[in-house]
């Protein structure tokens, strides 16, 4: 009676050290975890050498879609509600305090001023179909209405000097649309910025 | 008899099964992983040079003759020429390590061969300890910063035209890195390039 007793517990595995582990290794990876947000457009950034990582906080991304529509964001949602603040105070954008709350959670945004209140009264799956579909999405930056200017100028300056500005643009883009980009940037003394590209192999 | 029998039960009931709750664990590690690594590649950057310096700098380097100009036209094609671009005619060339690097790598050899020297010098010196380690780099960054601005190196004048795509600028932006060197400037595609260009496409139909 006695060795078939011990024969019966020998199959039990204690699995308690085991899941001690698997638990440690759990809450690492998930408090690094850093996950990708939602990018409503699809841009796919070229491919480059360079290793540099990018700055991970207090970061302004301006994205240019393939067909030159200048979308932006900023990583965090208190540098939105900094960058909605002083857009509203200095450079006449209207907003009511319930839509600068929805303001703050867009992933990405990008339409002219005067549009920005209609934009964010629209539904999550109509806003994105509308910054894809919709030519006249897009924040304006010809030589002639210049919004970007005002958005990052807005933005430097409430997150001061250490904020980063990245610009991630799609690989098939024309380069006259960089260029207006550029030429906007450079008018507000705005000369060290950042291009994402993805990792490739030196051939 | 009847005691033993309800002992052993209760024995058995304070063992609690993990493997349930391991496997479940086992899953969601997989999943953080594979999340976590991921992505870490996608965003990598190149820092522009200021604009304000290089405008200053771009007018006594185009008299140089030790300039290259690179002139980035529609449908990928390139053309380049070393020297004073009204006295050189351009080049037609292609993008990638037979094309532009060729004639990059030739103009900036001595400079690669010290960074070449420079890079075995400091791979001797590798040292698993972070504070000499982070010295090092940091010398390696300079000594490498020195070579790259020296006076003979040659300086670059990238001009895109309009037609050029964004992956063309970054595919030059990267030969520069590539052939390490440090001065380029990224200008205005006017009238007079396309002149250029087109003489380019002349001259190469002749031949």
């Amino acid at each position: 009676m006695g060795r078939f007793k011990i024969k019966k517990q020998d199959t039990f595995i204690d699995m308690t050290p085991m899941s001690d582990v698997m638990v440690l290794l759990l809450t690492f990876f998930m408090l690094t975890a850093t996950f990708v947000k939602d990018e409503p457009v699809k841009v796919v950034a070229p491919g480059s050498v360079s290793e540099i990582k990018i700055p991970e906080t207090n970061l302004l991304t301006i994205f240019v879609e393939k067909g030159g529509k200048v979308f932006m964001n900023m990583d965090s949602p208190k540098g939105m509600e900094k960058l909605a603040k002083e857009m509203r105070k200095s450079h006449g954008l209207r907003l009511t305090d319930a839509e600068m709350k929805e303001f703050v959670n867009v992933a990405m945004f990008g339409s002219s001023k005067s549009q920005m209140a209609a934009w964010l009264k629209l539904e999550n799956a109509e806003r994105n179909s509308y910054l894809n579909d919709n030519p006249k999405a897009g924040i304006p930056c010809d030589s002639t209405h210049d919004e970007l200017k005002e958005w990052v100028g807005a933005a430097r300056a409430v997150c001061g000097e250490d904020m980063g500005i990245a610009i991630k643009a799609d690989k098939t883009t024309s380069y006259a649309v960089i260029k207006k980009v550029m030429d906007s940037l450079r008018s507000i003394h705005e000369n060290r910025y950042n291009l994402i590209t993805a990792l490739k192999n030196e051939e | 008899m009847a005691k033993t029998g309800s002992s052993k039960q209760k024995k058995m009931n304070a063992r609690v099964d993990f493997t349930p709750m391991v496997d479940m664990i086992m899953l969601l590690v997989t999943f953080f992983m594979l999340c976590t690594t991921l992505i870490k590649p996608q965003t990598m950057e190149i820092a522009m040079p200021s604009d304000v310096e290089t405008d200053a700098q771009n007018q006594t380097q185009v008299a140089a003759n030790k300039a290259i100009t690179i002139l980035l036209g529609a449908d990928n094609t390139l053309y380049y020429c070393v020297g004073n671009p009204t006295e050189v005619p351009f080049k037609k060339t292609e993008y990638g390590k037979d094309g532009i690097r060729q004639v990059l790598m030739k103009q900036n050899a001595d400079a690669l061969k010290q960074v070449q020297a420079l890079k075995d010098k400091f791979a001797m010196e590798q040292s698993s300890d972070p504070e000499t380690f982070r010295k090092n780099k940091e010398a390696f960054q300079a000594a490498l910063k020195e070579i790259k601005e020296g006076k003979e190196t040659p300086s670059v004048i990238i001009r895109p035209s309009d037609a050029a795509t964004y992956d063309n600028l970054m595919s030059i932006l990267d030969e520069m890195q590539i052939c390490s060197i440090g001065k380029y400037v990224i200008d205005k595609f006017t009238d007079t390039e396309q002149g250029y260009v087109d003489a380019a496409e002349g001259g190469g139909a002749a031949q």
